[in-house]
């Protein structure tokens, strides 16, 4: 087979779906928190916390959904934690991201040892089986490719229509985007800016986490510390990307993970160049999709600016 | 609750709010230890000891201190000029590379000459590797925190490739890891059979370098005020994107020397695990010290010796040392929200 022809096998397709499964959650997290205008920098801890809280919920017995909401329930929690932090106090998003990453690795790398001391490799789970979809997984090509996959990455979809309907059909998703570019007129509308700020970082941060429990309970089925691997920061590049809109950046996470199958491939079929080039490419891709969008970003203009009552 | 600006911060809050930020960590560290079944006393007692309670713990604390100044320094000089330099770790390597390059037998000079350019051209490595996301930020507005971020795991993967390839050791058994460097590329040890290194050294004296410099020159101060007030000082006359590279050299330069000296006075070759994050601890240790080029070494100390101290508790008492981790990144938190305190005061209601 040769590089051309890949393109138009399902079988990438259906990969690229799942690749882009966890980022769908991650990037519609921080789209959220951006779009109220807080920057989110912990979203690779919290994957981290979801992967590992939705996977050790199953491990001891609970069944995948109570997994995933637990998952959802612990990356609210740092969300909560990231929101105090920069919303009433008005701390650095930057350096209070990067905290709650390191908290949230050291601390699930604390709880994985003390919960499991004797075990020396991960203990596997039963994850998500795929679905397929009566009817439409019958679809020549389409089928194989996106509607036999299992139940999580139909809900990264169902999230986005979710997200994108709220944000821009909804008083509550206007109010979520007019703080994140006018915190004043928010409160002249006599909405907490404070409450709805802290609210959006939590769903957002619980985005991540289900994000990073697709990797332990869908896409693999045991957890390792460095399972997420830069996906978090993979997902605020594809933010950008996406111009802070839940539809282009679900576009945006499948093509950059269309691209990533395609290139596992390519490894098979293409000799001579070490595989490390192609590990890299993700990351590459992601630096050269913010400098190809960083002229025409939209930023949510009060991104990053902390909001007092009274101070212009 | 509403915070206002402080016209004056009292003496005492400088001192008060870091020991109430490092008590909050310990208080909470506490209560993870006891839920691992141990005795919090007891665990930080084992700390400590483990970190200072005998000459050979407290050089290996010194030793672990070493990357963490430099790399401690590079974050407190960046962030200074609010140049998020989250790519420590990037620089690092990019240090070590340039080091085992032309420090195994590339260039056959005398120790004297060979060691500081080692050093020269391991800094201008990591000066480059900052200096690209800079001009993307300076140049087109991309946001350097994400680049940088993304470039540790590129250059990691590089690391990776040339330890396969180009720099792998013949003779190392298909170990992924570079040749030694020669004899006149390792750093001389400060003591006879021990394992502190003159790296540790340089780091001291570096820190009072960029002390000096931030201090008592105008390149310290235009990087002081393009972080406090870009627009003033623009309006000052100040080339603010020129002054953000010569922070980004200076500070990508200071990261990249924390690998040199690791590979020239530690382990003597590259591996893929020659740096276990060094380059984030490095962003803990200069919030700790304040962005206080002198509280840098202070702070690195503090961390080096939580990670040493773990180590040993761990092997003794049974608690994961990963409590060392989880204390360093609460103790940063905890040093955000105490050092608002120090520049506002809060109304309750």
């Amino acid at each position: 087979m040769d590089a051309i022809e890949i393109v138009f096998t399902a079988s990438l397709w259906a990969a690229a779906i799942r690749i882009a499964s966890p980022l769908i959650f991650a990037t519609l997290g921080e789209l959220i928190c951006e779009r109220a205008g807080v920057l989110n920098l912990g979203i690779e801890g919290i994957m981290t916390v979801g992967a590992f809280t939705g996977w050790f919920t199953v491990y001891m017995g609970g069944d995948l959904w109570t997994g995933v909401m637990v998952a959802a329930l612990s990356g609210a929690a740092f969300g909560l934690l990231h929101g105090l932090l920069v919303v009433p106090l008005g701390l650095s998003q930057h350096v209070t991201g990067i905290g709650i990453t390191l908290l949230a690795t050291a601390l699930t790398s604390y709880v994985y040892r003390v919960a499991l001391p004797e075990v020396t490799s991960p203990p596997k789970i039963d994850p998500f089986q795929p679905w397929a979809v009566p009817i439409f997984s019958d679809i020549p090509f389409l089928g194989s490719a996106l509607f036999n996959q299992t139940p999580l990455t139909y809900l990264a979809f169902v999230s986005v229509a979710l997200v994108a309907y709220v944000l821009y059909r909804t008083p509550l998703g206007l109010a979520v985007r007019m703080v994140g570019e006018n915190p004043a007129a928010v409160e002249a509308q006599g909405i907490d800016v404070t409450v709805l700020r802290i609210g959006a970082v939590m769903v957002g941060s619980a985005f991540m986490a289900v994000g990073g429990a697709f990797l332990t309970m869908s896409a693999f089925n045991s957890f390792y510390f460095d399972m997420v691997n830069g996906r978090g920061w993979i997902a605020i590049a594809l933010v950008v990307f996406g111009s802070w809109r839940p539809g282009k950046a679900l576009l945006g996470a499948i093509l950059f993970a269309a691209f990533d199958a395609y290139q596992l491939r390519l490894q098979q079929i293409v000799a001579g160049i070490p595989y490390q080039f192609f590990l890299m490419l993700p990351y590459v891709l992601s630096i050269l999709a913010l400098i190809t969008m960083a002229r025409r970003a939209g930023y949510p203009r009060a991104l990053m600016i902390p909001y007092r009552k009274g101070e212009r | 609750m509403r915070l206002e600006p402080r016209v004056e911060t009292p003496f005492y809050l400088w001192i008060a709010a870091p020991i109430a930020a490092i008590a909050a960590s310990l208080v909470i560290a506490a209560l993870l230890v006891m839920w691992a079944g141990a005795e919090p006393f007891a665990v930080f007692g084992l700390v400590a000891k483990g970190a200072l309670g005998s000459q050979f713990a407290l050089l290996e604390t010194l030793t672990r201190a070493t990357p963490l100044i430099f790399t401690g320094l590079a974050a407190a000089i960046a962030f200074r000029a609010r140049l998020w330099n989250i790519g420590g770790e990037a620089q690092l390597y990019g240090g070590a590379v340039l080091a085992v390059l032309l420090g195994t037998g590339f260039l056959p000079l005398p120790a004297p000459v060979l060691v500081p350019l080692l050093f020269i051209a391991g800094a201008f490595a990591g000066a480059l590797l900052l200096l690209g996301p800079t001009m993307l930020k300076t140049r087109f507005g991309v946001d350097e925190v994400v680049t940088t971020l993304l470039l540790n795991f590129i250059i990691l993967l590089f690391v990776s490739f040339l330890l396969e390839g180009p720099l792998k050791d013949p003779m190392g058994l298909g170990w992924p890891q570079s040749r030694r460097v020669i004899e006149a590329a390792q750093l001389p040890r400060i003591i006879e059979g021990k394992r502190l290194h003159l790296g540790f050294v340089i780091a001291i004296a570096m820190a009072a370098i960029v002390w000096f410099v931030n201090a008592r020159t105008t390149h310290g101060y235009e990087m002081r005020a393009v972080g406090f007030n870009p627009k003033a000082a623009r309006f000052a006359g100040m080339k603010v994107d020129w002054v953000m590279m010569k922070v980004a050299l200076f500070s990508g330069g200071l990261a990249a020397m924390a690998g040199v000296s690791e590979v020239t006075g530690l382990k003597g070759n590259l591996t893929l695990d020659l740096s276990p994050g060094f380059g984030y601890s490095g962003i803990v240790v200069a919030m700790l010290a304040m962005l206080h080029p002198l509280g840098v070494v202070a702070a690195s100390i503090f961390v080096a010796a939580m990670f040493v101290g773990a180590d040993a508790m761990s092997r003794q008492a049974g608690v994961p040392n990963y409590i060392a981790h989880v204390m360093v990144a609460t103790a940063l938190l905890t040093m955000v929200v105490g050092m608002l305190f120090t520049r506002f005061r809060v109304h309750w209601r």
